[in-house]
């Protein structure tokens, strides 16, 4: 049985749930030192003296640095979304100067523990000079406003422009015009691990170590290298076990830079471990929006054209992540309709906040909130069904590939494949729309207020440039795969060894997957963008081609056989018809150096995959819910997400990281918000006042439909990627379906997160009105 | 998010901890559950000379049955509360009110004299103890007094207790016939703190008619909002759903709930208001079941 398409168990839960897994906080080194964060309380201050006396002279504190200590140190460059201009808004490791949020970083303590670290804390003097500051992205672009940075000369640091066609003149020529202000909140990607990091330095070698790296730790390396002044080759990164990514964790934060400075410049091991309040006001915040949009329809309901103005709250200094939200955000607004005119501006705006980047889905969860919403109050003024208008208007499969008239990271959207209409099908046959139609008809002459509704969503995966794979057969037979992907809690190591197991005829089980050492891998782009499916398995399959076409040359020698006349089984070969004229791995893998004369030497070969374009998975979320009127409460009742990857590699995962990225959507539709006040303090710096679901705010029941009925043609197994789809489309399902609840109370929904105090609020409003 | 240097105490009796809270006072902090204790500690928002921690001091945990009162240690996990069946058949809403708290892990560590003491008026443990006309019993080196929860809960984390007190046990009269309980609560999650609880009680007569009523609140005042004037209104007659609808209106007409990031003032208001009616037709559906169980058990 191929190994392909089989809920193989996950080859991380062995030690997962065994207890035997590493995480960051858990690594130790002797002698170790543990580091905290001096960080800002003032959203816009001028920064004046620090003194450390204090600080310096309680028992166990080893060394507190500033910006003054780092010398002539550069600033942390965007790995994405790169805009030249945005270079002044780059956040150096240590504020110098002035601070921008709360939360940044002003000093960094190293003591003999954690406990007498933040004892330094307490004792630390900074002097600050209060500035103004402007919390709201909405007033950030009003003359007067204190300005952040001085050297962009006001608080748009780069207004992004998509064109296609001339929706100007289609929108006047319009039959209908629907325009709506739509806004999604700031909230951010919740790991149950925090960010941590240990950093190592041998003076005599002059090797620096780091532990606890993620996502993209090739990447990191070089950065830290340049930062540093450091040779790359003298640093090595090593993962440990990673308890969830989200596009948060993993990015080159200021941490990443004063952990291996510190250890480099006092000869010691020193380990950071962010707690839950840095976590929330440190790592990327991400998703503030406003958008002002417009959709026009012809006289058939037809959509002419699409316009929209919108604006994406930054924070405090652009980190690595560019401008590369609000790019998405605009590449994909279309969506899966068929749109010939279509313009967005996109400004993106700077604010005293913690800096943002990218957060699972990023700018397709607010992008198809936005749209997703539009549809249905278009549907409503054309008095058409939501459904009816989404089918009007979807492109369909023999449009495939499509240009959708924008682009971001570098490359225009062109979808690769996809047969929308079927995949809102078994969304509704999942969620047994029909009978929920009923149901919600029953409770409303009961007084209950039930609501249906969809959220249609095309998302992005398998961003490139490229992925290396190395696969190898040891000594003792043994199959090895060296990926550059990195593990973020996906089962990338199971996919990668389900891949490799086809190719070489061995059970899943039997490989070893190495990733995320730099040692050990020399190359690779990360994990990130669901990428890993269809990016890095690719790499590694067509790395077992070569191993397996070698395994062939090098037993063919030995057995005196053609390669055709050749069986490989269960890590041997043997002769067709003669199961014992055979030769294990084991030998294979020996007789492989130098092996052949024709043969490059050794049973292992390496692959670069490249994926110049990404693939467009799509899909449906459908909601079922409850509206308590009285207390503005929301349940969701039923939920159904029919989501087409191409092809699943591992079913198991791909419903598990739909159901969980569902939970986070949730979270973003009902409950998660980063709440500040007017001057910049951040008031939601405990999970007693940002909320992340569990498992009781879940929907009662939740069908996952995999579709595979559109594998892409950009890579050799026609697989998309899953990570983010599960996500995205829930904002505008959930919203849509309290919209629909609720509109025989005459009430609009505009924006989230959709607390039951903004309900009620509504509600009232509403009521009031009429 | 490590707390500061502490002494930690752990006395083995009441005396020796007495002695303790009698030698450091306002620099002791007292370790029940730990449940908010802990975070508290944490996040450097309290900063003890003395942590006394009371898990091994005997003889403060129990569930007892005396003088038509049920009579909890402090010391009583508020799981072993949850599931006593000496609760939930003497004091049903103390019962219902026992599984909204937090979670169960917070329940397995959490005890009812932590959450009395700590007396966050957004929980569901002193809104029960006042709606019920509990006694809160003290003890010092000095002695005993027992306050009663309008004495006990003086303002928001504030109680009465003075600094070499310890709060040992909580009383709640035994439930009287005929009598129905309900508490409601909306909170943003399964298991945080409601934004608005409601302890409501209704007793009924053999025919039905309302004799006695309590409606106590979580989440609209620095302390538990007893609406005792509200639900007099009750007494007296066949109880109604707009008899209930007006008590909500009366109990929120004294009412000016602080707003925060979860909840306005106004939506505080508008549940209590919706939660009050809700609960007393809950409690008096109960109530009127019970009279009729009574009257069947009879025939």
């Amino acid at each position: 049985m191929p190994a392909i398409g089989r809920s193989v168990r996950r080859l991380e839960d062995r030690r997962l749930l065994t207890g035997r897994g590493k995480y960051a906080a858990d690594f130790r080194l002797p002698g170790l030192l543990h580091g905290a964060v001096l960080r800002s309380p003032h959203a816009h201050a001028r920064l004046g003296e620090i003194r450390s006396k204090a600080a310096l002279a309680l028992p166990g504190v080893v060394a507190v640095v500033t910006f003054d200590d780092l010398g002539d140190v550069g600033r942390i460059p965007t790995r994405l979304g790169h805009q030249a201009g945005n270079v002044v808004c780059l956040q150096r490791p240590l504020a110098s100067e002035k601070v921008r949020y709360v939360g940044e970083p002003v000093a960094f303590v190293v003591a003999e523990s954690r406990y007498l670290a933040e004892d330094a804390l307490d004792v630390m003097e900074v002097d600050y000079e209060p500035l103004p500051a402007v919390a709201d992205a909405r007033r950030s672009v009003e003359a007067g406003t204190p300005v952040l940075h001085d050297a962009v000369g006001g608080n748009v640091a780069t207004t992004l422009h998509t064109r296609k066609g001339d929706a100007t003149a289609a929108m006047a020529a319009a039959h209908v015009r629907v325009r709506e202000r739509l806004a999604v909140q700031r909230h951010t990607g919740i790991p149950m691990e925090t960010r941590g990091l240990t950093a190592a330095f041998d003076a005599g070698t002059g090797m620096l170590r780091l532990w606890g790296v993620a996502k993209i730790p090739h990447f990191n390396r070089r950065v830290l290298a340049d930062l540093l002044g450091h040779p790359e080759h003298l640093i090595q990164f090593t993962e440990l076990e990673v308890g969830g990514g989200f596009g948060v964790r993993g990015e080159f934060y200021p941490e990443d830079f004063l952990v291996p400075w510190s250890a480099k410049r006092l000869g010691r091991p020193v380990q950071w471990i962010e707690d839950r309040r840095e976590h929330l006001m440190a790592a990327n915040h991400s998703r503030q929006q406003y958008h002002d949009v417009e959709i026009g329809f012809d006289r058939d309901g037809r959509i002419v054209a699409l316009v929209d103005h919108f604006m994406v709250d930054l924070g405090g200094y652009i980190r690595t992540h560019g401008v590369v939200v609000p790019e998405l955000t605009a590449a994909l607004l279309p969506g899966p309709y068929r749109i010939p005119h279509y313009t967005a501006e996109a400004r993106c705006v700077l604010t005293n906040k913690t800096p943002t980047g990218t957060y699972r889905g990023p700018g397709r969860y607010e992008g198809t909130f936005v749209r997703e919403r539009l549809m249905d109050i278009a549907a409503r003024k054309l008095g058409v069904d939501p459904l009816e208008l989404r089918r009007r208007n979807f492109i369909t499969p023999d449009e495939m590939p499509y240009d959708v008239g924008g682009g971001a990271l570098a490359q225009r959207t062109v979808y690769d494949c996809g047969d929308y209409a079927s995949a809102l099908d078994k969304a509704l046959a999942a969620l047994d729309y029909e009978s929920a139609r009923r149901e919600q008809a029953e409770a409303r002459r009961q007084g209950r207020s039930i609501g249906i509704g969809v959220g249609f969503l095309v998302e992005k995966a398998g961003l490139g440039p490229w992925e290396y794979a190395r696969v190898e057969i040891d000594a003792t037979g043994h199959v090895v795969v060296y990926s550059g992907v990195a593990s973020v809690g996906q089962g990338i190591e199971t996919t990668l060894a389900q891949v490799c197991a086809d190719e070489l005829n061995v059970s899943p089980e039997k490989i070893t997957v190495v990733h995320g050492d730099s040692a050990r891998v020399p190359f690779g782009v990360g994990g990130f963008a669901s990428r890993g499916a269809s990016v890095a398995l690719p790499a590694a399959l067509e790395a077992a081609r070569k191993v397996r076409a070698k395994i062939f040359r090098v037993a063919s020698t030995l057995l005196e056989a053609a390669a055709d006349d050749l069986v490989l089984d269960d890590g041997a070969v043997h002769v067709r018809g003669v199961p014992d004229r055979r030769v294990t791995f084991r030998e294979l893998a020996r007789a492989a150096v130098p092996g052949p004369p024709d043969m490059e030497p050794g049973l292992y070969a390496a692959h670069f995959f490249e994926a110049p374009m990404m693939t467009y998975p799509y899909g449906c979320h459908a909601a079922v819910v409850e509206v308590d009127v009285a207390t503005g409460t929301v349940k969701i009742l039923k939920y159904a997400i029919a989501y087409d990857i191409g092809k699943a590699i591992n079913p198991m995962i791909v419903e598990g990281q739909l159901v969980g990225a569902l939970a986070q959507g949730i979270g973003g539709a009902l409950l998660e918000e980063l709440v500040y006040d007017e001057q910049g303090q951040l008031l939601t710096t405990t999970f007693m006042e940002y909320l992340v679901p569990t498992v009781m705010e879940m929907p009662e029941s939740t069908e996952v439909r995999i579709l595979e009925e559109t594998p892409t043609p950009l890579n050799p197994l026609g697989v998309k990627g899953a990570g983010e789809g599960g996500s995205s489309g829930c904002g505008a399902a959930v919203a849509n379906a309290v919209a629909d609840a609720l509109a025989p109370l005459g009430v609009s929904i505009t924006a989230l997160p959709l607390s039951p105090d903004r309900l009620s609020a509504l509600i009232r409003a509403a009521g009031d009105s009429r | 998010m490590k707390p500061p240097r502490f002494d930690y105490l752990i006395p083995r009796s009441l005396d020796e901890a007495l002695g303790v809270l009698a030698q450091h006072g306002e620099d002791a902090k007292v370790l029940a559950g730990g449940q908010s204790l802990v975070p508290l500690l944490n996040f450097r928002l309290v900063r003890p000379a003395h942590l006394l921690d009371l898990n091994d001091v005997a003889g403060l945990a129990g569930i007892r049955v005396d003088d038509g009162h049920l009579t909890i240690g402090a010391m009583t996990r508020q799981r072993a509360v949850e599931t006593s069946a000496l609760v939930r058949e003497r004091c049903p809403l103390l019962a219902e009110a026992m599984p909204q708290i937090g979670h169960v892990q917070i329940r397995n560590r959490g005890t009812i004299g932590g959450s009395l003491a700590h007396a966050d008026p957004a929980a569901e443990l002193p809104a029960v103890v006042a709606a019920l006309d509990g006694e809160l019993v003290l003890r010092s080196a000095r002695g005993e007094r027992v306050l009663t929860p309008d004495r006990y809960f003086v303002a928001y984390l504030t109680t009465a207790a003075e600094p070499d007190e310890l709060l040992v046990e909580v009383r709640v009269p035994v439930t009287p016939p005929r009598t129905g309980v309900a508490f409601l609560e909306v909170s943003r999650r399964h298991g945080d703190f409601a934004l608005v609880g409601v302890a409501a009680t209704v007793t009924v007569d053999e025919a039905g008619v309302c004799t006695a009523g309590a409606l106590a609140l979580t989440g609209v005042g620095p302390t538990p909002v007893v609406a005792r004037d509200a639900v007099r209104t009750l007494v007296g007659a066949r109880p109604t759903p707009a008899a209930f609808e007006e008590v909500g209106r009366r109990v929120v007409a004294g009412l000016r709930p602080d707003g925060d990031l979860h909840a306005s003032s106004e939506y505080r208001a508008q549940l209590a208001r919706v939660l009050s009616a809700r609960a007393l037709a809950r409690a008096a559906e109960r109530a009127a079941a019970g009279a009729e169980r009574a009257k069947s058990d009879r025939r």
